[in-house]
């Protein structure tokens, strides 16, 4: 009888494993059934490098390389803000704060991650926006200075535990062994902690990369969803993923315009998976060493 | 002869938080000599060793009473600069603790960080560091590797080479062969004395045999307290203290 369980626990769990990997396997054959039609049509090269975007024209015309660049400048833009503020803050928290202050802003940080991006998008609506246009003259509020901050600030939880973590695994004994030397802490920071807890950090990085460059809600709502390519930090543009989330409903199933939108989605993927693939290579040559 | 003290230390008290790890401290160190702390695992040597060089700053809730005076000046004061300090007496530590760079880079972080530049008195620092340590031979021809490749020895005297880059007085180590087999153990006391003389050595060990070979003075520290200090010879052969030869001898450890 005994083993009649163990036999039905590994069956569950082991349908539990297929399932998961049956529904990762359905997602990508039908992005790219569904995406690679616009891709022969039009030619990948017009496709990616194409710099205009009017879906709904007549003739319509698909070049995403505006989609591409708004995606990248705001997931810069988004690490320009959230590597200082989250890995600083990891430093404070593992390195300097005393144990008090730790149990307090830790928990606080780590709250911020809790909070829905409707939340974040609402704000950057409401506060955000007017205050830049009042601050920097900028004629929309809404625009890649504003998605970047408010999805900086969304990414900072990510970087700051993650680092943490890689911090706190350096061994006591090297901070004790720098201090013993005669350097101070900053130095016992900068050219011994950090680089022991390296490719921790740097992991933190490639995963808030992958987290800013996927999230749709706060780019849908702060961006200003204008497909061009940017003339300054205050331009409004369009991401990859607000065009998906705002277009997919005004579609035809099956005509071009609904195939593009899985098209965009096709480089999506390409982009989260590599860089998925490079956050499991850092880490493998960590446990390595 | 007349000994020249290198660190005295007197009515020294030391607290974690409520827990007072030390009772009134009197001893003079002598200059130039091996010292080693022996006693009961908890009897407070480390903690002994580590107000030499103000290590327990580093842990919160520390407190520290009474004076230690290294050359006549008490390294409590306030004007002390505990970087200088630091510079000055060096540590080795129980488990090695090779920094994830270079063997050069390891022994030229200390010179680095207090100023020295130049290549050429880096290699300089470095190959006597290295000679000094009796690791030079070892590993000249692959300075360039990472220091996490050496063996648990070799990781010992590059620790030792490291702390002696910085060019200091006086040594201290914190049972720095406990993690290493008999052969390197046996390298790491022989080191020992090849540095006697040019440093002030004061070593805390666990293993009796250790101190009588290595050290000319001993102290042996029991629940906080300093029993007995005097030379070697005396303390292991016939001990003024009862406490003392019942250690020595074995009767509780």
């Amino acid at each position: 009888m005994k083993k009649f369980y163990d036999k039905l626990f590994s069956g569950i769990t082991y349908g539990a494993a297929f399932f998961t990997i049956a529904a990762l396997v359905g997602i990508i054959l039908s992005i790219f059934t569904e995406g690679i039609p616009i891709l022969k049509k039009v030619g990948i090269f017009s496709t990616l490098f194409g710099m205009e975007w009017r879906p709904v024209d007549d003739p319509p015309i698909f070049g995403m390389w505006t989609l591409i660049v708004s995606s990248i400048y705001v997931t810069i833009g988004t690490l320009v803000v959230a590597i200082p503020l989250g890995l600083g803050s990891a430093i404070y928290i593992s390195e300097l704060a005393g144990r008090r202050t730790k149990e307090i802003i830790k928990p606080i940080i780590e709250l911020l991650a809790g909070i829905p991006s409707v939340i974040y998008g609402l704000v950057g609506i409401v506060f955000l926006s007017p205050f830049v246009m009042d601050t920097f003259g900028a004629p929309i509020g809404l625009n890649m200075f504003s998605a970047s901050l408010i999805l900086g600030i969304m990414v900072i939880p990510i970087i700051s535990t993650m680092s943490e973590d890689a911090l706190n695994a350096v061994p006591q004994n090297l901070r004790d062994a720098s201090l013993s030397l005669g350097a101070n802490k900053f130095e016992t920071i900068y050219k011994v902690i950090i680089p022991a807890a390296k490719s921790g950090i740097i992991g933190s990085f490639i995963l808030a990369f992958g987290r800013a460059i996927g999230e749709t809600l706060v780019v849908l709502m702060v961006a200003g969803g204008s497909a061009q390519i940017p003339k300054s930090i205050f331009s409004p543009v369009r991401p990859m993923t607000a065009a998906i989330a705002a277009e997919m409903g005004e579609t035809v199933v099956g005509s071009d315009h609904y195939s593009s939108l899985f098209a965009i989605a096709i480089i999506l993927f390409f982009i989260t998976f590599f860089s998925n693939i490079i956050t499991e290579l850092v880490f493998f040559r960590k446990k390595k060493i | 002869m007349e000994e020249e003290i290198k660190i005295r230390s007197e009515k020294l008290d030391f607290f974690y938080g409520d827990n007072q790890a030390l009772f009134d401290i009197n001893m003079n160190i002598p200059k130039g000599l091996v010292t080693a702390l022996i006693g009961p695992s908890g009897c407070g040597k480390s903690t002994y060793l580590r107000t030499l060089n103000r290590m327990n700053d580093t842990i919160f809730g520390t407190v520290v009473k009474g004076i230690v005076e290294i050359d006549g000046v008490n390294i409590y004061n306030k004007s002390t600069d505990v970087v200088t300090l630091r510079k000055r007496v060096g540590m080795i530590f129980q488990k090695s603790t090779p920094f994830p760079k270079s063997i050069y880079e390891n022994i030229a972080y200390g010179p680095r960080i207090h100023g020295s530049t130049a290549r050429k008195d880096l290699d300089m620092v470095v190959e006597k560091s290295l000679k000094n340590a009796g690791l030079w031979d070892e590993v000249k021809d692959r300075l360039n590797k990472s220091a996490m490749g050496l063996s648990g020895g070799q990781q010992q005297r590059l620790c030792i080479a490291r702390a002696l880059a910085v060019d200091p007085e006086i040594l201290l180590m914190d049972e720095p062969a406990s993690a290493l087999d008999p052969k390197s153990t046996a390298r790491i006391e022989d080191l020992i004395g090849e540095l006697k003389g040019n440093y002030t050595i004061v070593i805390v060990t666990h293993n009796m045999q250790q101190a009588a070979r290595v050290s000319d003075k001993t102290a042996f520290f029991y629940e906080g307290e300093l029993i007995e200090f005097g030379d070697t010879k005396k303390i292991f052969t016939k001990p003024d203290m009862q406490k003392t030869e019942e250690y020595i001898t074995g009767k509780f450890g």
